[in-house]
Formats: C-alpha cells, structure tokens, sequence
C-alpha cells in the first residue's frame, strides 16, 4: 500500500492508504455501474519532482500551459516547468513513453490507445481535460466552389452546420475520374480523425475502416483519410494532396487568411461541446510522484480558469504570449481569429462563436468517463479495435486511463483555498448521462457503449471484422 | 591504393564532393599530395615584380568574393518579392537581416529574464532563510525557451560529440584495414553498404535502441542529444576511416622495409612509421567527416526533436507566421557560416599535420 500511493508511511499515509483502499475496492466490486461520485485520490507531501519538461503541439487548445507557465501558475505551486514544442503527435507520444517528457498536451485518444496497446503500448493516463471544442473542418477552394452554389441560404448566408452529404456529387465526380477524394487528419487516434469520420458519416460517406494492425484505415473507403502534423495541414493542401482536412486552430483560419480554403464546420457543429485535449502522462509517473501531479494539475487548472474568467477579458492576453515563436508561434490575428469568440468561415462569413474553446466552463478540465467510452466506441465503429468488447470492457478501460480521482484531488484543494469556486467542480459518478448534440441526431449514453454503436448506418456492427477484402461477418 | 575498397572511385567521391566548393575560394586541395603542389605555385621567387602581384592577389582574394555575394545579394533581392507562398512574399536580404536582429534582441532580452529569474529566486531563498524556513529554498534552473544562440551552441556540441566518437571509431578500424589486406576485405562489403545511407533511415533504428539503452528517469545526457550525436556519427564515420585506411596501406614500401630491418614491434611500426605518414590522410578524412557530420546534424535535429538549429527550422517552419521564412532563411545562412568555419578550423589542422610529418 505503502509503494503504490508513493506516500511516508506515518499516520496520515496510513489513513490515505486506508481510502485509497476502500475507494479501489468500491471499483473493483462495482466496474460497469459507477453510480457513486468519483471520490477524490487523497495527496500529502512536498513536491517530488519540481523539474518538469512538458511537451506540445503547436495549437491554440495547448493554451493552459503556455498561461500556466507565463503567468507564474506553475512558479506558484514550487514547479520549474519547461515547455517543448513537438514535430508531431507521434513524436510527442514516444516522448512521453520513452521519459523525456514528463507529461503533455495530448490528443484524447493517445492514452486511451497506448493503454490498450493499439500503436506503441504503455500504460499511461489522463487525469484532466484540457479544453472543449476547437477543431474545424476545411475545404480547398475548388472543392468549395463547387458545393457551394447547392447548399441552402438563408436570409443570404449559407445555413450551418453544412451536412457532408453535399459532398457527395464532388466525391462521386472524383471517382468518375479515377482519382481517390482524399483528405487529412493528424493521427488514427485524434478527436480530429473520429470527428472527420463523423461527419462524413452522416452524411452518408464512408471513410473507410482500419484491418487489425495497419494505421491506414481506407477500406471501403469513399473518402480516403491520411495522417498530416497539424502545421503542415495549410501547406499539404495547398499543394493539392489533399482536398480538406480536420484540424485544430489556428490552422483552419490560417487557411482563411492565406485564401486557400475554407471551413465549412467547426466541431462544435459535428458534436456540441465535445471533448477535445488531454493532459497526459505516464500511469508510473503520477503513482511516483502525486504530490507532482496534484501540484501539475492545480497550476493547470487555474490557467484555464484563467483563460475563461469574465467571459474572455484575459483572451487578447493569452493571444499575444501564443502567438510567441517558442509556443503556438502563428500570427495574432490568426490566433485571435478563433481565440476571441469569433470564426471565420469563408471570407467575409464571420459568426459568433463564442463556445469555440472552452477552457474551464461547463466543467471543461473534468475527465469524465464518458469522453473516454465514446473514444474508444469510435475505436471499434472503425476497426482500429478489431473485435467485439463487453460493456464492462469499456468501463474498465476509461476508468484506467481517465482519473478524475486525481484532477478531484487538484480542484478539491483549490476550492477549499477559494481559488476556484465550488460549483466549477462537477458532483458526478463520472458519467455525463445521455448526451445530445450530434450532428446526425443520434443520442450517446456512456454507460451503454455496444448499444450506441448498433446505432450508427455506416460503422462496424455486432460481430463485424475488417480484412483488406472488406468488411465480414453480421 | 587501387586494391583497397576495391573501387577506387570510392575514395575520391567524398573528397571532391566537400571540396569542389572550397576551391574556387583560395584553391585548397584536400589530399596530401596536391597540398604540396599548391605550395610550389605559391613559391614567391617566381613573380616579376612582387607589389603589382600582391595588388593583384588582394583584388583576386578581397574584391572578387564581394562582388559576388553583391551580385548574389541584388538577384536575391529583386527575385524573391515574385515568388509568392502562402507566408507572403519570399523575404528578401533585408527581412532577413530584420530577423537576424530579432534574434538576437529575443536573446538578449531572454538573458535578462533569467538574471531576473534567479535575482527573484535568490531573494525568496534569503527571505526564506531569514525567515527560519531552509526546507523552502529553491534552486532551479532557468527554464525559459532556447535562443536562437542557445540552439546554435547545442548544435555544436552535438555535432562535437559524434564527431569525437566517429573518429574515435573510425582511426583504429582504418589503421587495421590499411595494415591487413584480409581485414580490409572483410569489412569491404560492409563499408560499401553502410556508407551510403542516409541519417533518415538511422534515426528511427538509433532512437529505438537508445530508447531501450537509457532507462534511467534523469539520464546523464538528453535522449534526444544522444540520439542525434550517434546519427552524426553513423554518417560521418566513413570519410575518415576510408581515408585512414587509404593513407595507412599507400606507405612507401622502403619505410615499412627499414621497419622490418629493425625489426620493430607492432606498437613501434605503429607509432613511428603508420601513424605519422598517414596522419595527413587522417585529417583530410576528418575534415571530410565533420563536413558530413555538420550536414547530417541539421537533418537529424529536426527529426529527433533535439534542440538544435535543426529543431529552430522546423518550429519555425511550423509557426507559419509572417516571419518564419525570414527567420529559417536567416538560420540557413548561419548554419552555412558554421559549416564554413567548421572546415576552416579542420583545415588549419590539418594543415598543421601535413607539416609536422611530410612524407
């Protein structure tokens, strides 16, 4: 008990020790059910490690770092926090795993799919929610120009959100020709492939399904995905590799600014308020080091809370430091294009957004269990899980990876400090109940994973599995 | 010569490769034997009157070279606002040397945050310790970004670090392979295939397998620095070792047959008669080496993720702000200065070589 919590063994580790232990035996007995509030992981002690080397990508929802470090909230809780730009997602994953970062900004699915040994395996966890939304999807001008004399006005703007389905004469023209409809992502694991694939989906355009072990996932495919570091996105569809692609800010205004394409739908549309980033890091690590994590996790949060106090008044702030070469490092204007409420959509056509990231609000920074079944039900919809998994599959393995017991430990702390205020801290067993808000109409219950996939018209099924043939089984 | 590594095209491909460059500069020959000749034609008896020849010589040495970079300066200048990329217009001389500035302004005001930071931390310390409360005191390191300076001086000391080891690995194996014929033949096939690969394929093998090798949570040296120091050393090993091989089996026979007359031990021969005749050898592997190395580095940088100019183009390629091009332009032309003083210095030693042991 002593080892596992990494606590001194005098009498309040003994106590701590003793919770811990009734908590993980109230998860052993009930896996798949919860029901009961996620009781807080209880943290004691100094800072373990106070040099910490954190790793991201450059986009704008990497932002509670960046104001973490800058504005002094790391330096507040005793950490010497350096922060390192990465080439691209998997870099930045081998980073983590091989040590030489102690934790970073990371896609949803990248501890998920490194937990269950899909990609490099290890074991590692996500004890926090960096932020909602903040992805688009974009279009190249030709593409665009196409479709948009057939979408519906109204009142002389093109109505939202703008259903795939009007793709569909451009994907079938390119196939006439013989050339495959291709567009990119930034990993197979990224919020940005399932939301892409999403609404493809919806509107009735298969993206294709991955066969056990290859990363590919183009089988059946009518549009065909590739995998693009998100800075490059710009840059690959200018050069006419790709048609569109789906990709964090600031790169879908990057693309506005540079006239070479134009987003068409920002995820907010595809799901509302939908969980984006992580804050991840190695299983081993946070069990060494819980004072560490606790303090890590404290500093972040109130960098969100920052980022979203007074309805964004601190935003044009968190603009200018972003915008520095050593962090998102794009122009101001194309980060205070998505930053400050608004979203550009095509030239001209900008619309409130004022949902586009949310840091802190609608209990942004909780890592509930729920985001993590619904990755992991999109794993499987597409084949990157290759066969059935119970429900209690499901809820073992969010309840591994995501730990709202820690990021309880953090905001608990906090709240009796009168950092944050109480009612920003959810009272929830870690479910968020059935969710709304999809493009497509379809509702999403987490506690019921294999009943939520039967729903879907394009998607792996029941008992379904993927070869290079195609898809087998009923 | 002709029978060691088999094709003695070989051994010519790396040296005229790295040198064609230099030689319209101040025709520097890179093999031993054409450095003497070279200092034949710089013989000053032969001139007919000394003054106008050094007149011309400066004019030759100072103005030609400034014409050129002008001329290269002007066609930069007037060429690059055409060609328009998604950044904007290609930067010109003058942004360039606008970034060039920035740079150093971001390092100068980076040097001042981190005296400020540790004039902070000094303070707290004493007020902690004044307080009575020593378990507060804090001694961290500056964690600010790197500069573009400091990018610079980790480049070097990883390219240092491979080249050390390169050579390090490549002088003996040559040595061996330049004494015994059957050695040579062995490592023959070997030597042809390993030498023309490029960094890219090894990084993902080195970074595996350091990966593997350093466990341990707070390793010595960075994982990344490693890494991209052993990718250095992979690709720059080979000039070295060929030319050392080379120098060591073209020793003049009489030399190797006084040795025998004397009947010298193996560490005798080695040290009195293989070593000094084919040190001029060894330096001009070397300094085809670091120039090797020096190109692999920038590569291996921006793959790895080590700190490093490597790593300072990519990021800022990655910005894709309006500055980036000038900024990766204006860390273009340094990395060539480097390069450039790089050889340089190998040069001046190796020259130095040449003299102490002329053959």
């Amino acid at each position: 008990m002593n080892k596992l919590g990494g606590f001194r063994f005098d009498r309040r580790g003994m106590v701590a020790a003793m919770l811990a232990s009734v908590a993980l035996a109230a998860c052993g007995s009930k896996p798949d059910q919860g029901g009961e509030k996620v009781a807080a992981a209880v943290v004691d002690g100094q800072v373990e490690k106070p040099n910490l080397k954190l790793g991201f990508i450059k986009l704008t929802d990497m932002a509670p770092l960046a104001i973490a470090k800058e504005k002094g909230f790391f330096a507040e809780e005793g950490l010497n926090v350096t922060l390192e730009p990465q080439a691209n997602w998997k870099v930045l994953l081998d980073g983590v795993i091989g040590g030489q970062l102690d934790g970073a900004h990371m896609l949803a699915g990248q501890p998920l799919a490194a937990t269950i040994g899909y990609g490099t395996k290890a074991d590692l966890i996500a004890p926090l929610s960096l932020d909602l939304n903040g992805n688009a999807i974009t279009l190249s001008n030709r593409v665009w120009q196409d479709i948009k004399p057939t979408l519906p006005t109204e009142g002389g703007k093109i109505t939202h959100p703008i259903s795939a389905s009007y793709l569909k004469p451009v994907v079938a023209k390119f196939q006439q020709q013989g050339k495959p409809f291709n567009m990119g992502m930034v990993f197979p694991v990224s919020t940005h492939n399932y939301e892409l694939r999403y609404w493809l989906a919806a509107g009735g355009l298969n993206p294709g399904y991955y066969t056990a072990g290859d990363v590919g996932g183009t089988v059946d495919a009518e549009v065909k995905l590739s995998v693009t570091p998100p800075p490059q996105m710009p840059a690959t569809l200018e050069a006419g590799t790709i048609e569109g692609y789906c990709v964090g800010e600031p790169w879908n205004q990057a693309a506005v600014q540079k006239g070479i394409g134009v987003p068409v739908i920002t995820d907010d549309e595809i799901w509302h308020d939908n969980p984006e980033k992580v804050f991840g890091l190695r299983k081993d690590f946070a069990d060494k080091n819980p004072a560490t994590t606790a303090a890590l996790l404290r500093a972040i949060i109130k960098a969100q809370q920052w980022l979203d106090a007074d309805g964004g008044k601190n935003r044009a702030e968190a603009v200018e430091i972003l915008s520095r070469p050593n962090y998102v490092g794009a122009d101001k204007a194309v980060i205070a294009a998505s930053m400050t409420g608004k979203f550009t959509f095509e030239p001209g056509d900008t619309r409130d957004a004022a949902g586009f990231n949310i840091f802190f609000d609608k209990f942004a920074g909780y890592p509930y269990y729920s985001d993590a079944v619904w990755y992991l039900t999109q794993m499987r919809r597409w084949g990157q899980i290759a066969e059935d998994k119970p429900d209690s599959w499901y809820f073992e393995t969010a309840k591994a990876v995501y730990r709202p017991d820690l990021y309880l430990a953090a905001a608990d702390k906090l709240v009796k400090d009168g950092v944050i205020p109480a009612a920003s801290v959810p009272d929830t067993d870690g479910y968020r109940g059935e969710q709304g808000g999809f493009i497509d109409g379809i509702t999403y219950d987490g506690k019921q994973p294999n009943a939520y996939i039967a729903k879907f018209k394009i998607g792996l099924k029941q008992g379904q599995r993927v070869t290079a043939a195609g898809v087998s089984g009923s | 010569m002709a029978t060691l590594f088999a094709d003695a095209g070989m051994n010519e491909q790396p040296a005229s490769g790295t040198t064609a460059p230099a030689q319209p500069l101040d025709q520097t020959v890179s093999t031993p034997a054409k450095a003497a000749a070279g200092q034949e034609r710089t013989n000053p008896g032969k001139e007919p009157s000394p003054l106008v020849a050094k007149a011309r010589a400066a004019g030759k040495a100072v103005l030609a070279p400034l014409l050129g970079i002008a001329i290269f300066l002007c066609i930069w200048a007037a060429l690059a606002p055409q060609v328009n990329t998604s950044l904007g217009a290609l930067p010109g001389p003058v942004e360039v040397a606008e970034q060039g500035v920035a740079l150093v302004e971001e390092w100068s005001a980076a040097k001042q945050a981190e005296s400020q930071f540790y004039a902070e931390q000094d303070a707290r310390n004493q007020a902690a310790i004044a307080a009575g409360n020593p378990g507060a005191v804090q001694e961290f390191d500056y964690a600010g970004p790197p500069t573009f300076l400091d990018q610079i001086v980790t480049s070097l000391e990883t390219v240092a670090l491979g080249f050390v080891l390169a050579t390090l690995v490549a002088v003996p194996i040559g040595l061996l392979a330049g004494l015994s014929p059957g050695f040579n033949a062995a490592i023959n096939p070997l030597v042809q295939i390993m030498k023309p690969v490029s960094p890219l394929a090894w990084l993902p093998i080195v970074t595996m397998v350091i990966s593997a090798m350093i466990t341990s949570a707070d390793p010595l040296l960075p994982k990344a620095f490693v890494i991209s120091a052993l990718v250095v050393m992979l690709c720059s090993l080979w000039p070295t070792l060929i030319n050392t091989a080379v120098g060591t089996s073209s020793i003049d026979k009489d030399l190797l047959n006084v040795g025998r007359v004397l009947k010298l031990g193996f560490f005798a021969k080695l040290t009195k008669l293989v070593l000094p005749a084919s040190l001029p050898y060894i330096f001009t592997g070397m300094r085809l080496s670091l120039g090797v190395g020096w190109m692999v580095l920038i590569a291996a940088e921006m793959l790895a993720q080590n700190p490093g100019l490597g790593k300072f183009v990519w990021d800022e390629f990655q910005n894709g702000s309006s500055q980036s091009l000038a900024r990766i332009m204006f860390a273009v032309i340094v990395i060539g200065l480097i390069g450039f003083l790089l050889d340089r210095a190998m040069m001046a030693l190796q020259s130095l070589a040449s003299k102490n042991h002329t053959i």
